[in-house]
């Protein structure tokens, strides 16, 4: 694991203990948005989760067609 | 089965989840079969570039299946209450890809390349048997929260009735798009092995 990634994985387990202790404060309140204009935002949560995971999917043969690229 | 919500809270606007989710699944479902295809291909042939085709379009369908699956689960979170009801649906998909998830543990722990493509396509195929039941048999036996489960309307994956014509106009070629997507995505890895085979052999 070299630096970069140490430094994401930081920033990543950072971020989740922040939506963890959001969840306890505005627990009712999220949900509201969630169901709010016909829970079209659930709508919106399932295509960003969608493209996120597409993204990654993509992003890593990106990283394999670098590796090829520099041999 | 014990039905949690009642399945006639009306989904709103989350139906057109149904352009995002259930597309995921018939994808999925299109790299699997394109997948056990090669594999068989290659048990005939035991041409190597036929078990990359076959490696590499399993690993999209997986994948597919995982965004099928959390997407599932956030929709089933604001529409029958919880992410996971224990539906017949839900489970069944969850065996489905934990037996694909068996597939390259089993690829990657065999050191030997030609063995690990045989056994890999031979498991490859009995993975793909094991979606006839856990995909399209049992979800329709049981109550089901999906539409198409016992005494419902429909299949496992959408209720025909349920959708109106102008539905079907982006719903059908979302399937196609979203399929061709990640049918391109595969290929791109395919030639991205296949180089990287090339260059091994160079070596």
């Amino acid at each position: 694991m070299n630096k970069f990634q140490k430094m994401i994985c930081v920033m990543l387990l950072a971020i989740v203990s922040v939506a963890a202790h959001a969840q306890n404060t505005v627990n009712a309140e999220n949900a509201d948005v969630m169901r709010s204009n016909g829970k079209i935002y659930v709508v919106v949560a399932v295509v960003l989760t969608v493209l996120i995971g597409l993204f990654f999917y993509v992003f890593n043969l990106d990283r394999k067609i670098s590796k090829l690229e520099k041999k | 089965m014990p039905v949690p919500s009642p399945p006639g809270v009306p989904l709103k606007e989350t139906i057109r989840n149904l352009f995002f989710h259930v597309p995921m699944w018939i994808a999925m479902m299109v790299c699997f079969s394109v997948s056990v295809v090669y594999a068989i291909k290659y048990l005939r042939k035991q041409d190597e570039v036929n078990n990359i085709y076959s490696t590499e379009f399993a690993r999209t369908g997986t994948f597919l299946g995982i965004l099928g699956l959390i997407t599932g689960m956030i929709w089933a979170n604001y529409q029958w209450g919880k992410p996971w009801s224990g539906d017949a649906k839900q489970n069944g998909t969850a065996i489905a890809l934990l037996i694909y998830f068996a597939y390259f543990v089993l690829k990657g722990s065999l050191q030997d390349e030609e063995k690990q493509a045989r056994i890999g396509a031979v498991y490859n195929i009995f993975a793909y048997f094991m979606l006839f039941p856990t995909l399209w048999i049992l979800p329709r036996l049981t109550e089901s929260l999906h539409p198409g489960g016992m005494g419902s309307e429909g299949n496992p994956g959408l209720n025909p009735k349920d959708t109106t014509m102008s539905m079907r106009t982006v719903m059908y070629p979302a399937f196609l798009g979203w399929t061709l997507l990640s049918v391109w995505i595969s290929t791109l890895r395919v030639r991205v092995q296949i180089i990287h085979q090339k260059q091994f052999a160079n070596e």
